[in-house]
């Protein structure tokens, strides 16, 4: 397995900024959280690849990324509850319709 | 030979990944970005494979790729309209949206690229069994993760009450 740690690094800074592009330029509230989910799943591969590359005789980045899927989900199923509430309350979810309580 | 079929298989599984992510930001119909992100969480899956990581790649796909990727997939369709394509996006914000991106992206890059990590070889390890992920998972000791076990397990208990409690109907 002759691949440098940089070439992971690399691929996961793509899909980090990419996630970061997605939540400043989507309007749709579940396209914010696609790119969120994006954002977090480049992290758990860092966490990954600096474990098995840097420190392979411990645990501590598997772990890290084991908790954070489970956190992620979590927060999804919140968000997506969120999100269909307010789907039922204004029958839109783009954000900049979302201005009802800011007054 | 190995070494050759592992390198070709990781620079699929990259290109999927760039690929697939810039696509799921950038297309302007919601469920296809959905289900761009369910490929890129497969080849994230691959990437865990790939490292040994095998408990974690099975993770990954049942929790990520069969549980939130389906969550997605109903919301959306509950939300919009089949078809349905989103606005087209102001030159102002798209151009905002880049700068963040790319600048972010090469400062990263460049600190990244500089940066000199020690060992920085594949320690061939091998996989860890999963006797001993399960004791460090429920070991009280130095190095074991029982309290954030259940710190996780107290918190999936207040997302399901309060996923009830939100989306209920009144």
């Amino acid at each position: 397995m002759e691949i440098p740690m940089i070439y992971y690094v690399v691929v996961s800074t793509i899909m980090f900024f990419a996630g970061v592009y997605g939540f400043v330029t989507r309007k749709n509230l579940l396209a914010i959280l696609i790119s969120l989910e994006l954002m977090l799943n480049a992290v758990d591969i860092n966490f990954v690849v600096f474990n098995r590359y840097l420190f392979p005789g411990q645990l501590e980045g598997f772990f890290f990324t084991l908790f954070a899927v489970a956190i992620a989900a979590a927060e999804t199923a919140i968000a997506i509850a969120i999100i269909i509430n307010i789907y039922r309350n204004i029958k839109n979810i783009k954000v900049d319709n979302l201005d009802k309580m800011k007054y | 030979m190995e070494q050759v079929a592992g390198q070709i298989i990781f620079f699929l599984l990259s290109a999927v990944i760039v690929i697939c992510s810039i696509l799921a930001v950038t297309s302007r119909r919601i469920l296809r970005a959905a289900t761009y992100l369910l490929f890129v969480l497969f080849a994230t899956a691959g990437f865990y494979f790939q490292l040994d990581y095998h408990f974690l790649g099975a993770v990954q796909i049942t929790i990520y790729a069969g549980g939130i990727v389906v969550l997605f997939v109903f919301a959306i369709l509950l939300t919009s309209k089949l078809g349905e394509k989103s606005d087209k996006i102001s030159s102002t914000k798209r151009g905002w949206g880049l700068l963040a991106a790319i600048s972010g992206a090469a400062l990263c890059l460049y600190t990244l690229c500089t940066h000199d990590f020690f060992p920085s070889q594949y320690a061939a390890g091998g996989e860890w069994d999963m006797k001993a992920i399960g004791h460090m998972l429920m070991g009280m000791d130095k190095y074991q993760y029982l309290l954030p076990f259940e710190a996780i397990s107290v918190l999936l208990l207040a997302c399901i009450i309060g996923g009830i409690m939100i989306a209920r109907k009144r």
